[in-house]
């Protein structure tokens, strides 16, 4: 087992939303460093801003419901110096303000962080308004935004402290829900590098988020059958990992990619744009099917549109398939 | 500041003089770009850049030199030319506006340009930007002062009541705002399209100091940014009523020339227009 692993993961994984990572790397880094400031839009509680606020206060910024604003202001402090970290729910961050990110974030290269906390699916009962599957599309077509979606807390923490002496905007993807926490406390974050969970030579899940563990439970399931899935850790959309795909391709020659978001425009697209441009291998796609979600738990919804290990076992055998016969 | 000696008033209305020529040169040459607000602001900007704003042309990152944000990106061309003349850039650059690799883009661009504080051009942004800046300062201890110059027509984007509401509840009284109210955006008048007034209660109501001035005007303009200045315990904004195209006859006030270029006769009868009106005095 990869000492990148938590050595419960297989046994029973502690879990943890990631959002809880927004509030403790920003009261961490806040300690150091005076140039963090927080600025959310009326959700400081959810996105647990307010453990930021608690301890400083005059560097917190409740900019209330706002977004296009919020994101205005931290373009002009990030401007002054000041390095902020902007949070509220993955649909209003990205759709609502998406012209202020595109011209005063990305086009102006301001020193801006993006961190949405409720993305995917597993916000769940909310429904689709709150359901952001769209976020990673929007935010990858923008020259020079980077993209991450970490697949637990403990790796949210790693990238938000480290994208923190990376100058420019990002887009960090979290997510409400309780997550297991795959990654053990000593597991790298290496922007742009992909994180490879188990080596294999058959087939190669490349997945991120909520998504890695379900990645994770069909590797274990496909090791009785003598299948070997190679998983990585695809946690960085944009830049994406080149040289692991590169890899992969040659050394497994079969590919599946699993997100909660739209196969159109995320992960799934990523990839399947570096293998027709570079080295064409069969790619089968877990994710949202160019669809609406809708209310529901958390757990219901993932089952009920197919992002869970199951359905990665499926679009593994269908991948293989098609490895054969082409 | 105060309100400028004659001598200063006469190097003012050269810079004005300069500022105007040049608009309709570029804009001219480079068949396109907004030339009616471009011209009507020309007072309001050679005051600020030649003698109300606190900078340093060859250090354009100097920490503590007032931040200007323009929000209505599309009137770039007077600000261009006011930083050309002010010493940003060699002046003979204004002519390479909107052309291919020039560093002069159609509407603002800060990587391309030291200078240019933000990217504007998509309406609403910039005033949240000046807010953000002005937060900052506050933050950080510093002292110097956020102009931020907006459109009347911009004012129509719900992003500028935002920005609003947030500068009257920090209370920032280091940001002075002026508006551009010459009642015209692309397709008419702003009270046709979608009426702003009463536009100077609609601030007050936002927790604003409110001031109200002719923008073409130099005692007018400086008793405005001067009064702005002393203003406490809220942000300012200054109404400048100013006029689309002045002192250009046949672009004062209409509308058509918020946002076309002039033709080869139209910009040899606007600068012959400018020429006398200059040489006549006011």
């Amino acid at each position: 087992m990869s000492h990148y692993l938590d050595k419960d993961i297989f046994t029973g994984p502690k879990s943890k939303p990631t959002r809880d990572a927004f509030g403790l790397a920003t009261s961490a880094m806040g300690e150091t460093d005076d140039r963090i400031v927080v600025l959310t839009a009326d959700v400081s509680g959810s996105v647990r801003a307010d453990w930021f606020a608690a301890k400083f206060p005059e560097r917190f910024y409740n900019m209330g419901i706002s977004e296009q604003n919020m994101v205005a202001v931290a373009a002009g402090m990030a401007l002054e110096g000041l390095i902020p970290y902007v949070s509220t729910f993955g649909v209003f961050i990205t759709g609502r303000c998406y012209d202020q990110v595109r011209m005063l974030l990305a086009y102006s290269k301001t020193n801006v962080k993006l961190v949405a906390t409720h993305t995917g699916i597993t916000v769940g009962e909310d429904g689709v308004s709150h359901q952001m599957l769209e976020d990673v599309a929007l935010m990858q077509v923008l020259p020079n935004m980077r993209v991450i979606v970490p697949c637990d807390t403990r790796e949210a923490i790693r990238v938000l402290t480290a994208i923190k002496d990376m100058d420019g905007p990002f887009y960090v993807r979290l997510g409400r829900q309780n997550a297991p926490l795959v990654t053990s406390e000593d597991a790298p974050f290496e922007l742009g590098k992909a994180l490879m969970l188990q080596d294999g030579d058959d087939v190669t899940v490349i997945a991120n988020g909520v998504l890695v563990y379900e990645a994770l439970l069909a590797a274990q399931n496909f090791a009785e059958e003598n299948i070997s899935v190679r998983i990585l850790n695809m946690h960085t959309v944009k830049p994406l990992d080149h040289d692991a795909l590169l890899s992969a391709a040659h050394e497994t020659g079969a590919f599946v990619t699993a997100e909660e978001h739209q196969c159109a425009g995320g992960l799934g697209s990523a990839v399947a744009n570096w293998c027709g441009t570079n080295l064409p291998v069969p790619v089968e796609m877990i994710g949202m099917k160019d669809q609406f979600g809708q209310s529901g738990p958390a757990e219901k919804l993932q089952d009920y549109y197919h992002l869970r290990s199951t359905d990665i076992m499926d679009a593994v055998r269908k991948v293989l398939k098609r490895k054969k016969t082409s | 500041m105060s309100i400028p000696d004659k001598k200063t008033l006469g190097m003012l209305k050269e810079k004005a003089y300069k500022i105007r020529t040049s608009c309709v040169r570029m804009i001219h040459k480079a068949k396109s770009g907004h030339v009616g607000g471009s011209l009507g602001l020309s007072d309001i900007f050679a005051a600020l850049f030649f003698k109300i704003l606190n900078h340093d042309p060859a250090n354009p990152h100097w920490e503590g030199r007032d931040r200007f944000v323009l929000s209505n990106g599309h009137v770039v061309p007077v600000l261009y030319a006011s930083m050309a003349y002010a010493g940003y850039f060699p002046v003979e650059e204004l002519m390479t506006l909107r052309e291919l690799g020039s560093r002069l883009q159609g509407h603002p661009s800060r990587t391309n340009l030291p200078g240019i504080e933000i990217s504007t051009g998509s309406l609403g942004q910039g005033l949240g930007v000046a807010v953000g800046m002005a937060l900052a300062a506050r933050q950080k201890n510093q002292f110097h002062r956020v102009y931020c110059s907006i459109g009347d027509g911009e004012s129509q984007e719900g992003s500028i009541w935002e920005a609003a509401l947030s500068a009257g509840h920090y209370k920032l009284d280091n940001l002075t705002v002026f508006m551009d109210r010459n009642f015209i955006q692309i397709d008419g008048n702003t009270e046709d399209i979608n009426a702003l007034e009463p536009v100077a209660d609609k601030w007050r109501a936002f927790n604003w100091h409110v001031i109200e001035a002719y923008g073409n005007d130099f005692e007018e303009i400086f008793s405005a940014f001067d009064k702005a200045e002393s203003l406490k315990g809220k942000p300012t904004i200054i109404l400048f009523r100013t006029r689309l195209g002045f002192p250009v006859s046949f672009m004062d006030g209409v509308s058509k020339w918020h946002g076309t270029a002039p033709k080869d006769e139209e910009a040899q009868k606007a600068l012959e227009e400018i020429d006398a009106f200059y040489q006549g005095g006011e």
